[in-house]
């Protein structure tokens, strides 16, 4: 893990102490995509405990649909998902590049979705 | 009129013909088969059918394939039943996008799933096991069974529900002595088409099994590319895998678009 | 359809939440973790970043399969989607050809699709053939599906037209029966043609049951895989090879683990996103009415 910014490695270092559960092995877990399946399982944690402290609307957006919370999130992720698959299909530039692209996207699909 | 008929009888013409040939190859010699055409058996035999059922590497596969759909079934309309029941009738946190995540497993290629699906059942010791495939098609079955449940029971009045629960039945009772004798019709749909998707997929059906739950599908296919060409057995193979369907088409016509539109006709 | 809010519910939906996360996102989950690896082995795996999808995303093979598969699917659905209806038009309504009708439409939809390839395999021949006979000796023409892209082509494209169109028959066959009686006897009084009762009252109220069918039938022929297989096995060449059967090919007769982890990322992103659309439209609908 060489690319790993200077400041992270301690925090990098104790990650890397984890080991899958022996049945887990076989999924070949590394710790960016565990880290990516905990912020999705987190997400979803957040989204179910804002609806019960605080039911969401349906709204109108800037979508032919009306949308929840919860659709919004679903669309902007989707959305960033596709904007990463684009950027890596068409240019050879930088990744983080689309994933700052994909922060903006995800705020105005929030916002006024 | 007569024009429109004319045409629907060309369409069935259309419909029926592939069918027919299948089942006239079944009953052709091999050397008819390969000889000059011949539009019905002048040769009728049915040593094909011989041949299938006294070898076991044949019959085994029907029972494998018969022994996991059922066990697809039963546990598709188990766990589907109370789910739908919880759909058609209450809103709770999250529903809607839990049903769409259902569909999204409807919709989602078999081929994605079964790279990992080969070590998944793997680690769990289930290689080559019926439960195996019966737990994969449950991937695509279940979200089905809870999908046309759930248009069969939002036709259910809920007047119904609510004067059960007031003369104090409990919900397990309500359930089983009330509620499911009304959505009969439903349950007999919904475990047909389990049975029907099961029954017809090969992809998942082949990659999980190797002998032991070998299914009929499996069977066909390696055939075809080991043993070169015995057209007639195959054709028979063939047509002995439309019948069930075929007797059970029957009794569930008259549903059939229903459980095709996902219970929302 | 006002519901109760009940989250106790939820109760009843668990044991479908876990079977179906037992199978799907398990699996999702494992093929997230492949596509960035490069995998030699139990335990010998390299982190390779997103290289995978920048190399599955520029080659020949999925852009090759994806383009197929779309014209694959949008053919699918202008031949079947028209097809379906006109013929469903033309179904008698009551009485025992009904009966018969419906049984024998339904009968290609409940044969394994293995069989369905075979039955066209055989029926498509020039030698033991009857459609290929027709074809070649009456006809006179040069069709043979295993060496002419174009016949192969067709011969994959007509088979899931026999295959599948039922299924739109069987659909807008409901949709025309829940129609009242009352609205052909209006447009009776009113003196209107055909072509204005099917446009006006016949079309607007299979709208439900259309959105389905074209749902269904986009989404099973964009995963279609066992008949081609059995047909023509994607040849020749690559002619109709479609995303499904590019993708096995790479993850159980090549086995390259990470690149087809990858292929499966985009082609599921891919489903998802149509999902989605197609399920807002199906509950809009479903308000509406």
């Amino acid at each position: 893990m060489e690319n790993v910014p200077p400041f992270l490695v301690p925090l990098w270092t104790w990650l890397q102490g984890f080991q899958a559960p022996e049945a887990l092995r076989w999924m070949n877990w590394t710790i960016p995509t565990a880290l990516f399946f905990i912020a999705i399982g987190v997400m979803l944690l957040v989204m179910t405990l804002l609806e019960l402290v605080w039911p969401t609307q349906e709204r109108k957006g800037f979508w032919p649909m009306p949308t929840t919370r919860g659709d919004r999130l679903f669309i902007g992720l989707l959305g960033a998902a596709f904007l990463h698959l684009g950027w890596l299909g068409i240019t050879d530039l930088p990744l983080w590049w689309a994933s700052i692209l994909a922060l903006g996207w995800f705020t105005v699909e929030m916002r006024y979705g | 009129m007569r024009k429109r008929s004319l045409g629907l009888i060309l369409y069935f013409v259309f419909l029926l013909l592939p069918i027919y040939w299948l089942l006239v190859m079944s009953l052709k010699t091999n050397q008819e088969i390969l000889g000059p055409i011949t539009f019905w058996p002048e040769n009728l035999t049915f040593q094909n059918y011989f041949t299938i059922f006294n070898d076991p590497s044949w019959y085994t596969g029907y029972i494998n394939s018969f022994i996991y759909v059922v066990m697809n079934t039963a546990i598709s309309l188990t766990v589907a039943l109370p789910a739908a029941y919880a759909f058609s009738r209450y809103r709770f946190v999250g529903d809607k996008h839990m049903f769409f995540w259902l569909l999204t497993n409807r919709m989602a290629p078999p081929a994605v799933f079964v790279l990992p699906f080969f070590q998944l059942y793997q680690t769990f010791g289930l290689f080559d096991t019926h439960v195996a495939v019966a737990l994969a098609h449950c991937l695509f079955n279940v979200p089905l069974a809870v999908w046309i449940l759930e248009g069969f029971m939002s036709g259910v009045p809920r007047e119904i529900d609510e004067t059960a629960y007031l003369d104090g039945m409990g919900f397990p009772r309500f359930f089983f002595t009330v509620f499911m004798p009304l959505i009969k019709a439903g349950i007999g749909v919904t475990a047909f088409f389990c049975f029907m998707f099961s029954w017809v997929e090969l992809l998942m059906a082949r990659t999980l099994t190797s002998v032991n739950a070998k299914p009929i599908a499996a069977t066909m296919t390696r055939t075809v590319s080991a043993a070169g060409m015995d057209w007639g057995l195959l054709a028979a193979a063939g047509v002995l895998t439309i019948i069930p369907g075929a007797i059970v088409i029957y009794f569930v016509r008259n549903y059939m678009a229903k459980g095709f539109a996902l219970g929302r006709v | 359809m006002n519901k109760t809010w009940n989250n106790a519910a939820w109760l009843l939906v668990v044991p479908v939440f876990l079977l179906v996360a037992f199978s799907a996102i398990i699996p999702l989950m494992t093929v997230v973790n492949y596509a960035f690896l490069d995998i030699f082995g139990p335990g010998e795996t390299y982190w390779v970043g997103t290289d995978w999808f920048r190399q599955v995303l520029a080659s020949d093979d999925f852009q090759g399969a994806l383009v197929r598969q779309l014209i694959f699917s949008g053919m699918v659905l202008l031949i079947e989607i028209p097809l379906g209806i006109t013929v469903a038009l033309a179904m008698p309504a009551k009485g025992w050809t009904a009966s018969l009708a419906l049984v024998l439409m339904a009968l290609p939809l409940l044969i394994p699709w293995n069989v369905v390839g075979t039955i066209w395999q055989i029926y498509g021949r020039g030698d033991i053939g009857l459609m290929g006979w027709f074809v070649t000796r009456v006809l006179g023409l040069d069709y043979n599906y295993t060496a002419d892209p174009l016949a192969a082509w067709i011969t994959v494209l007509v088979m899931d037209v026999w295959h599948w169109t039922p299924l739109v028959v069987l659909l807008c066959y409901a949709g025309l029966r829940a129609i009242p009686d009352a609205f052909y006897q209006a447009a009776a009084i009113d003196g209107a043609s055909k072509w204005k009762v099917f446009r006006y009252i016949q079309l607007p109220k299979l709208r439900g049951v259309l959105l389905i069918a074209v749902l269904l039938r986009f989404m099973d022929s964009f995963m279609i895989y066992t008949e081609p297989f059995v047909v023509t096995g994607g040849g020749p060449g690559n002619a109709t090879t479609f995303l499904s059967q590019q993708l096995v090919k790479q993850a159980l007769g090549q086995f390259d683990l990470g690149p087809a982890a990858a292929y499966s990322l985009v082609y599921f992103l891919i489903i998802l996103l149509f999902s989605f659309v197609f399920y807002t439209a199906m509950s809009r609908i479903g308000q509406a009415e």
